[in-house]
């Protein structure tokens, strides 16, 4: 076992468990907190990735793309929030899988109107399209370290708001006791919807940036979103903590699996959520 | 379970005479499309088999399962391993062998799965799920992610006597639906039973139930084997009627695709997820008749459901015999 290329394993592995984090906190949010199964999740992602792909071939520009896609993906959360989520907060858990579900179904098939069933590809940008290079055969692409750095910051300060702000504190007592909250003067209405589009803009920046690693399709929040509630779950519902641990196991899980264990590397992360469910049934941190 | 009112009752067996009927009045209404619809009927009739046992573990004992399909892939490919590969396969032997099977996984796995509950229950129940496709799908036990074809439908014979051809595609049609009545029925004795009546007690509130002096894992536990086990007769019967199976039986969309049929339908009912699976199905197949883009219309006739039904089509048509009965004198 070659020292450098286990190190290149490793980084692919808290890379994408980083990435996964991102999309999964968002779901932390919206699922955890506030309570709401959004099987939608991985539709947000899958629109950040379409918005920055068709906005980079306008604009010219990833990083623009990108953060143009973010308001756009905020706004649309907040609307699907205000419109339908709204009504279901007392509502049995089920019908949100159900509502959920279906929203899946419009955000796909609207993609594949829009953009068309083709599979499209978004380049690296020239400044970053570079690699480090660790021995004569070996080295590391840049953009992928700038992708773990980006979504490192990002889950340290989505640690810090839910923690440490006013506003995380809301979040978090508006979730355990809504009409408690409400009595003390805060609009949890307007709370729970940022909420929501806080965690559509986190799955949508997401997909956004992970465009040039990964191809932009039809349906592809649709295995992310899967593996966002398996980290979620692992980590314990509604715990930050929790989840940016789940993330890095599933992260690391599913890397060593697909370099180990080809035939069975699918295999492996669902093999790693059942036993760390059987042995703590109710995740890790809870 | 109680009794259904009867209005109810007289509007689900017209419903069923109907559906009896089909090969009767089919050919005059649809002539061209017939033998094309008798199969769409059959395959709506299997996955409302497998809708009604997901109820049982949903509906009843609120145990909502993301797995289920597994149980229903598994079906199929205990009758794809054992039938001999040019001949014929006894039913008498497979279908007991493929549900005896089917059954004694799911125990297994609903052993692992009832320890974790709530939200827990639906991850550790996909987890096995997806544990299962890939399975199947990376295996080459049964053709790996290409799937298996049977290529001869089994044989139901007494006495060296045929006596039902399955490869017609009229007695099939017949087969699956005393299947599906007969599942109907007898989990109407089962949730009747002093069993159901625990069970369906568990779902309302477990912690009364144990401190009633009754042990609920042990009740969920048979529940969870005895709807892998029906799920599992739904699969044997999906691979008979397509003659493949694949592992996308065995997925996460097909155990979401079902819960949605049961939550849609009604949940606890056992009419309501198979009206669900008719509904659902429907659907998809009349609008994608219109339009290429079927999906769309589909995901908001799923929304409007939701948001204008809060108890499902059940619930509707429960309410509709209520409000009437009350009013009688």
């Amino acid at each position: 076992m070659d020292f450098w290329f286990f190190l290149i394993q490793v980084l692919n592995g808290v890379q994408y468990g980083l990435l996964l984090f991102l999309v999964a906190s968002g779901l932390t949010l919206i699922f955890g907190i506030m309570g709401i199964i959004n099987l939608a999740h991985g539709a947000f992602y899958m629109l950040g990735a379409y918005l920055a792909y068709w906005l980079a071939r306008t604009t010219g520009s990833l990083g623009a793309a990108v953060l143009l896609s973010l308001p756009i993906a905020a706004a649309i959360g907040y609307g699907i929030e205000a419109l339908l989520v709204r009504t279901l907060y007392r509502r049995d858990h089920l019908d949100q899988v159900l509502l959920t579900y279906g929203l899946i179904l419009i955000f796909n098939e609207a993609t594949r109107m829009i953009w068309g069933a083709d599979v499209h590809g978004v380049a690296v940008p020239a400044a970053l399209n570079w690699s480090i290079r660790l021995t004569d055969t070996l080295s590391y692409p840049v953009y992928r370290l700038m992708l773990s750095g980006v979504c490192a910051v990002l889950a340290v300060g989505m640690y810090l708001v839910i923690t440490r702000t006013r506003f995380g504190m809301w979040v978090r007592a508006g979730a355990s006791n809504r009409d408690m909250v409400a009595a003390l003067g805060i609009n949890v209405k307007l709370l729970f919807g940022v909420v929501f589009a806080l965690g559509a803009a986190l799955a949508g920046l997401a997909g956004a940036i992970s465009t040039p690693i990964t191809s932009v399709a039809p349906g592809m929040g649709d295995s992310v979103l899967i593996l966002c509630f398996v980290v979620v779950v692992i980590g314990g519902v509604g715990s930050i903590k929790g989840a940016f641990l789940g993330a890095m196991l599933i992260g690391l899980a599913d890397t060593f699996g697909k370099v180990f264990a080809p035939d069975f590397a699918s295999f492996t992360v669902y093999g790693v959520m059942a036993a760390v469910l059987l042995w703590k049934p109710r995740g890790l941190f809870s | 379970m109680n009794r259904l009112p009867r209005r109810l009752s007289l509007l689900l067996l017209v419903l069923l005479a109907a559906l009896a009927l089909f090969p009767a009045w089919g050919p005059l209404a649809f002539s061209a499309k017939y033998a094309f619809l008798l199969q769409k009927l059959t395959g709506i009739m299997i996955l409302a088999i497998l809708a009604m046992s997901l109820d049982l573990l949903v509906g009843v004992a609120g145990l909502v399962s993301l797995g289920h399909a597994a149980f229903f892939g598994l079906g199929g490919y205990m009758l794809a391993l054992l039938s001999p590969q040019y001949e014929a396969a006894n039913a008498w032997v497979v279908l007991p062998a493929a549900m005896g099977a089917v059954a004694a996984v799911s125990a297994v796995v609903g052993f692992l799965a009832i320890r974790t509950a709530g939200i827990y229950f639906i991850m550790v129940t996909l987890a096995f799920g997806q544990m299962g496709y890939y399975f199947f799908n990376d295996s080459k036990l049964a053709g790996g992610s290409d799937g298996a074809y049977i290529y001869v439908k089994p044989n139901v014979e007494a006495f060296g006597i045929t006596l039902v051809n399955l490869e017609s595609k009229q007695a099939f049609f017949f087969v699956v639906l005393g299947c599906l009545v007969a599942v109907y029925l007898w989990l109407r004795v089962v949730l009747a039973s002093p069993f159901g009546r625990v069970l369906a007690a568990i779902g309302v509130n477990e912690g009364r139930v144990r401190g009633l002096g009754f042990n609920p894992m042990v009740y969920k536990l048979v529940a969870f084997a005895l709807a892998g086990a029906l799920a599992g007769l739904a699969g044997f019967l999906a691979a008979t009627q397509y003659g493949f199976v694949s592992p996308a039986m065995l997925g996460w969309h097909q155990s979401g695709h079902v819960l949605v049929m049961v939550i849609l339908g009604g949940m606890g009912t056992l009419f309501g997820p198979v009206l669900g699976a008719f509904i659902l199905e429907l659907a998809h197949f009349g609008l994608e008749a219109v339009t290429e883009h079927w999906l769309l219309p589909m995901g908001v006739l799923v929304i409007t459901i939701v948001l204008a039904l809060p108890k499902g089509v059940a619930g509707l048509l429960l309410q509709w015999c209520g409000k009437k009965g009350e009013g009688e004198p």
